[in-house]
């Protein structure tokens, strides 16, 4: 038995969740939401600073869950700064199909960059929601939702 | 003589199954579903291929021996609790489904106002829900016995909640998520003393150990029938033929009726008037199989392995760096329920998945006790008969390396 060199919990997932960037609240913001997932007890809220113009100044994140979530959440954060809200929202899109394999990262055209080392986890159906719980409570926070579940 | 687990596994073909990676399996979450023998899927699958027909009804030879097997699953469930006869076994989907009747047709005529429903803070959310919506309908109350840091029911503060109030106790035997096994021959006959009825919820207890309806006095007890080697789907209620008499219908339907006007039914007598419709009559059949299997196998021996197994666990769980044991009652089952130091329990699970090792993580359905400990969730390992040591060695490894890749 060893420890595997897993395409699931890489090097940069496990040091996201170690040291989560942006973990924090924004104060002020513009736009903030709470993400739950009830059958694994993950719980996040996403804050995010909207300009006028609908740039993403600053975005944050709160929250108690599995490394996954924490990790993915960390990460979006991290690449979601300076984008445009229709920005974000094509990112989820493009996350949302890569977790649930509709999109290749090899093949077909993105803009995911360092997130796509979430592509394994299609493999885990159990664990995607993890993986997908931040960009569905960021998305709820851009359109207003205040509760978001992944369930 | 010694229980021989070599030879008990060879009647469990699902043990040979292959998990994540080709890795040979290690079935560590019996607690939510054991895994079933041959003579279960044998005794179901003989019933879809030769002797199918519709029970209770038929005048023809096939729905005569359909009936005589079904029929004989009642006796051998009867036999398995010592109950009286056999009006007081009836077939229900599963422990949950039972709760709810009892719930719904004893709870709606006999709870009013003000009436005390007595949980426990250890109890799966089945035995909680349906006392909801009957506090919903009937404005009775609920009250709930706290648990000790151990994961015990604090018998000071059942008995200081007892009183003429309390109209029904329902609680767990065996908790799934602590592996705690309740005193519930004292706390039925406290429960008496304060005139109220006791439900069992034996959903892991009937695994555990030898249940006695009779020597217990309880009034009802639920099980269901995969938690006990059996088939999904189906499940038994025990009730005293006094009190069963005593409560309406649970649904109307073919087989619960004596006769069917439009102005007047009759209903069937016991147990019948609580089985509606065609039931999973291979389900059934292959429960009764599944208890002719656990009689066979001798509880005495069976309980001395067992105890061997928690004991080793313990042992080998209590030596791993950053866990912490959740569930540590005096009296318990071989359910390790536990949480390690800065990494969440769907992590563990993962991981030690790509092991082959088979755990639950969550809540268990029992968030109360989590909020008890203060955690949202715990890893748990369930073991039954067919599991041995070294399979708890190669999930404490499996642990190790989890914590190496987290460190």
């Amino acid at each position: 038995m060893s420890i595997h060199n897993d395409e699931l919990y890489q090097q940069v997932i496990l040091e996201h969740n170690k040291k989560p960037r942006n973990f924090m609240k924004l104060e002020p913001c513009s736009h903030e939401a709470e993400g739950y997932n009830p059958l694994c007890g993950d719980h996040l809220t996403v804050y995010l600073q909207v300009s006028a113009e609908g740039v993403i100044g600053d975005v944050s994140f709160l929250g108690d869950g599995c490394a996954i979530s924490k990790a993915s959440a960390s990460m979006m954060t991290a690449g979601l700064k300076g984008k445009t809200v229709d920005e974000a929202k094509v990112l989820f899109d493009e996350f949302r199909r890569l977790v649930t394999k509709e999109l290749d990262p090899e093949k077909d055209i993105h803009h995911l960059g360092k997130l796509t080392v979430f592509s394994g986890i299609w493999k885990y159906p159990s664990r995607v929601k993890c993986a997908i719980l931040a960009w569905h409570t960021m998305k709820g926070a851009i359109d207003h939702a205040k509760v978001v579940s992944t369930e | 003589m010694l229980f021989d687990v070599k030879r008990v596994r060879d009647d469990f073909p699902n043990l040979q199954a292959r998990g994540r990676d080709e890795k040979p399996i290690v079935y560590f979450d019996n607690a939510a579903t054991t895994f079933k023998p041959c003579q279960v899927s044998s005794s179901t699958q003989d019933h879809y291929c030769h002797r199918t027909a519709n029970i209770h009804r038929g005048v023809h030879y096939l729905s005569e021996q359909a009936t005589a097997d079904y029929e004989a699953t009642r006796e051998k469930a009867r036999r398995f609790l010592n109950a009286r006869s056999l009006s007081e076994i009836v077939f229900t989907k599963g422990a949950t489904e039972s709760i709810n009747l009892v719930a719904a047709c004893w709870g709606r005529t006999f709870l009013k106002s003000g009436d005390e429903v007595l949980l426990s803070e250890m109890e799966h959310h089945s035995n909680i829900v349906p006392w909801q919506l009957i506090r919903e309908a009937t404005g009775c109350v609920i009250k709930v016995v706290p648990i000790n840091d151990q994961g015990e029911i604090i018998l000071e503060e059942y008995k200081g909640l007892l009183s003429s109030r309390t109209k029904i106790v329902s609680m767990v035997h065996v908790s799934n998520s602590l592996g705690t096994v309740n005193p519930v021959s004292d706390m039925i006959k406290l429960a008496h003393t304060a005139g109220a009825l006791f439900l069992l919820d034996a959903a892991q207890g009937v695994s555990h150990e030898p249940v006695d309806v009779q020597a217990l006095d309880v009034d009802f007890l639920v099980f269901s029938g995969h938690k006990l080697f059996g088939p999904t789907g189906v499940g038994v209620l025990y009730g005293k033929e006094s009190i069963l008499e005593t409560m309406p219908p649970y649904q109307g339907g073919g087989d619960m009726i004596l006769s069917v006007t439009f102005d007047k039914t009759i209903f069937n007598r016991l147990p019948l008037k609580f089985e509606a419709g065609t039931p999973n009559i291979a389900g059934i059949i292959g429960m009764g199989a599944a208890i002719d299997y656990v009689r066979g196998l001798g509880w005495a021996d069976m309980i001395a392995y067992k105890k061997e197994l928690l004991d080793y666990g313990i042992r080998a769980l209590t030596a791993v760096e950053g866990l912490r044991m959740i569930g540590t009652a005096r009296n318990k089952a071989p359910i390790f329920s536990f949480v390690l130091e800065n990494i969440h329990a769907h992590d563990i699970g993962t991981l030690i998945d790509r092991e082959g090792v088979a755990i639950r993580t969550g809540h268990h359905c029992t968030q109360p006790v989590m909020k008890h400990f203060g955690i949202p969730a715990t890893s748990r390992a369930s073991l039954a008969f067919y599991n041995t040591k070294e399979e708890i060695d190669i999930f404490v490894r499996a642990l190790g390396n989890v914590i190496k890749i987290f460190h």
